[in-house]
């Protein structure tokens, strides 16, 4: 399969052009999810679809540079709306995203719509951008996408401060006189021309997908911003380039829906398995805990009876020890080996009938820990 | 019932169920919930198709009703997690499971005959096509009863726990010490949002469920804050959207259901714009009035500051004041004239004398100043 890329024209161009298409989308959905507007991407997307017919009504040509400079101009007029609405009123941010989307997805249909009714026209392949279809990429279009790819890294590095600043504590950057207003504006601009970019590839219904999940993957595995970056962008051009080519096995496959299975499966994985963050590895972090503070309870307990019994090393049951109200010893078994652990650190010693009490090493110990906290046991 | 009727009633119907659920759906802030409910839906439906394989069939609502609710559910599962936001969490579940759906159908294309499109942007104009009959009597288009049963559950589920839903929506702690399940209520409308969205995606398709969920009920919020007014409103803009879309439609040959999202944007824009003492012109106008009111008396106070100053020639006169309020040369006049015109100042020797009337109108605003800031 690998070898098939290199030698299949239409294959290598459409991997050249999901490659490209993640780093540019990967890169600028790191900022979109670190800054909570994940579903920017989404209305972005759909707001693009009248775009592309008036551009085609308007210019009557289905060159890929004219469409998507009509669905860039649609989609950053339709942010703009969004942004009026949700500071002129009292409508929240989400039900003007919801609302614009929809009317501009709408508006795309109609024009749609009227174009298929042109006699003559030559509209076959519009349709194509609500679910991509990448082998529709041509070489002009991967270098088009090349330029957006290098203007967008190179915008990423010269406001490198100011964007981490703006997604991180956007109010102090406001404070240290940074124009936040002119930075979002800058940053929402190139988010609506990574989706744009993706239309041709992944469609207006999917794009959001490839701006939230490689950076939602790569937030996993790291704290610094930079690692962030990279990490997504390779996320997103592997997935590119994977669901590609299983897309172009099957017939008639569109390749949006399949490069948007494999780029979530990528962020489903790093939930469950990242270091440190991951589901899996919090369980098993949970699991030493309770272990480790198991033990500790319990001697605590022994420690509290010591004190209520006159100071006396008076041997207890194990249901007048029993912790079952804290949820972390479960069980009168769970109980006894914790028991055991202590008897063999010689913090603890059973007596006759399986009755417990503390050591002198015990007491030692815990007097050690509340001395050194400071305060008096309860 | 001629075909044009049997049309506008369905997207009245539409209208109308969708705007019910909508007023919650924007005041709980769950308007993209419910873009991506819409969305999965589709998985739904070919899920149970696979199981029925017949398209007609009710259990398709069911499934796809129920995909809805494990949408919320998965999101509320990846939200708890605390990985990431809520956002992520609804943009990351709803491509997945759409992307499936979309996946499915292709790869049976040729047993199915669902089409993607058709699922996605819907066609009302095909709606009177599917009749209903009973016994060999036709009684009208099956969508036609299908969308008034959907009204008639949402009237029901509103107005029976009416109460619920407004102390959930407005207060959920509250709610929740009061005994009321404020998870119950979420679930409930939620699944009455796939219910409504599942049963209306037929006639004007998924995306432009959206827009009649959030459109009307946003529009309704610009003018009012009661819900009740709100529950009112909300069905009519519905309504006056569906019915001037279905017109303009005809007018120019057009989708439908597109030209109706159109109309729901287009009236939401003139209520936006024009609606009097909140709207857009409103706004606008009132902040200028603002700015002025708080130039003129900046303007005033910076007088009395530097009245029989040694260095009133500088600090008051009327080429050089513009310098110390840091304003350019048209608005210091502008100001100026105004105060002129209302004998605020008067000027003697090219320098701006302040007078009484003017004085007794800067400190008695000045606590308004003060408060603005």
């Amino acid at each position: 399969m690998l070898a098939e890329i290199f030698s299949d024209y239409t294959l290598r161009i459409v991997s050249i052009g999901s490659i490209l298409l993640g780093i540019i989308s990967g890169t600028l959905g790191t900022y979109a999810v670190l800054r909570k507007q994940s579903l920017i991407g989404d209305m972005v997307s759909h707001a693009a679809l009248p775009g592309i017919g008036l551009s085609f009504l308007i210019i009557g040509s289905k060159n890929t540079e004219w469409l998507l400079l009509g669905a860039f101009i649609a989609a950053w007029i339709a942010t703009i709306i969004v942004n009026t609405i949700y500071r002129n009123s009292r409508i929240k941010y989400d039900s003007a995203l919801g609302m614009i989307l929809a009317v501009f997805f709408g508006f795309g249909l109609v024009l749609l719509s009227y174009i298929q009714k042109i006699p003559n026209a030559n509209q076959a392949g519009l349709e194509n951008f609500l679910f991509g279809q990448a082998s529709t990429l041509l070489e002009r279009d991967i270098i088009l996408m090349a330029i957006i790819a290098v203007f967008t890294i190179i915008s990423v590095i010269l406001f490198w401060k100011e964007f981490k600043l703006l997604s991180f504590d956007s109010d102090f950057a406001d404070i240290i006189g940074f124009s936040t207003d002119k930075l979002d504006l800058i940053l929402t601009t190139l988010i609506v021309i990574a989706v744009v970019v993706g239309l041709q590839s992944v469609g207006v219904v999917l794009m959001s997908a490839m701006l939230i999940a490689p950076a939602v993957a790569s937030r996993q595995w790291t704290d610094k911003l930079s690692i962030m970056i990279i990490l997504s962008s390779t996320f997103g051009a592997l997935s590119g380039v994977i669901g590609t080519i299983i897309s172009s096995s099957i017939p008639k496959m569109p390749t949006g829906p399949i490069i948007v299975m494999v780029v979530t499966i990528i962020a489903f994985i790093s939930m469950l398995f990242a270091p440190k963050r991951g589901l899996i590895w919090r369980r098993i972090k949970d699991y030493y805990n309770k272990k480790e503070l198991g033990a500790n309870m319990v001697l605590n307990n022994l420690y509290s009876l010591y004190k209520n019994h006159g100071e006396d090393f008076h041997p207890h049951d194990l249901d007048t020890i029993c912790l079952h109200h804290t949820g972390i010893i479960h069980s009168k078994r769970m109980l006894k080996r914790e028991l055991h652990k202590l008897e063999i650190l010689g913090l603890a010693k059973e007596y006759e009938n399986g009755n417990w009490a503390i050591t002198q090493k015990g007491l030692d110990k815990m007097e050690s820990i509340f001395f050194e906290d400071g305060r008096d046991i309860v | 019932m001629s075909p044009q009727l049997e049309i506008q009633l369905i997207a009245i119907l539409v209208a109308t169920s969708c705007a019910l659920p909508g007023v919650f759906l924007i005041l709980r802030q769950m308007a993209m919930m419910a873009d991506a409910i819409s969305h999965t839906i589709l998985l739904g439906i070919v899920l149970a198709f696979f199981i029925t394989k017949d398209l007609s069939s009710p259990f398709l609502i069911i499934g796809a009703a129920l995909m809805g609710t494990i949408t919320v559910f998965l999101v509320e599962t990846i939200n708890k997690t605390k990985l990431v936001n809520e956002d992520a969490a609804i943009g990351l579940i709803f491509p997945f499971l759409f992307s499936l759906g979309i996946i499915l159908i292709t790869l049976y294309a040729g047993n199915i005959h669902l089409d993607v499109d058709a699922v996605l942007l819907g066609e009302l104009a095909f709606a009177p096509f599917n009749r209903l009959v009973i016994n060999g009597v036709d009684i009208g288009p099956k969508s036609l009863y299908t969308m008034l049963g959907v009204l008639i559950l949402n009237i029901l589920y509103i107005s029976l726990f009416f109460k619920e839903l407004k102390l959930s929506t407005f207060d959920t702690g509250l709610a929740a010490a009061l005994g009321f399940s404020p998870v119950f209520i979420h679930y409930s409308l939620m699944t009455l949002v796939s219910i409504t969205a599942v049963s209306a995606f037929d006639a004007v398709g998924a995306i432009l469920v959206l827009a009649f969920m959030v459109g009307p009920p946003a529009t309704a919020y610009l003018i009012t804050d009661n819900l009740t007014k709100m529950l009112i409103l909300s069905p009519l803009f519905g309504i006056i959207s569906a019915l001037s879309g279905y017109w303009i439609a005809m007018y120019f040959d057009v989708t439908i259901a597109g030209a109706m999202a159109t109309m729901v944007g287009i009236i939401f824009a003139l209520i936006f714009i024009f609606l009097p003492d909140r709207g857009l012109i409103a706004n606008i106008r009132r902040r200028k009035e603002q700015k002025y009111e708080f130039a003129l008396i900046s303007l005033l106070m910076h007088l009395i500051n530097h009245e029989n100053s040694p260095i009133e020639r500088e600090e008051a006169g009327i080429n050089t004041i513009k310098n110390h309020l840091s304003w350019d040369k048209e608005f210091t006049q502008e100001i100026i004239d105004k105060t002129l015109d209302k004998n605020y100042v008067y000027i003697k020797d090219e320098i701006l004398k302040i007078t009484d009337k003017g004085r007794e109108f800067a400190l008695s605003n000045y606590s308004y100043i003060v408060e603005q800031d």
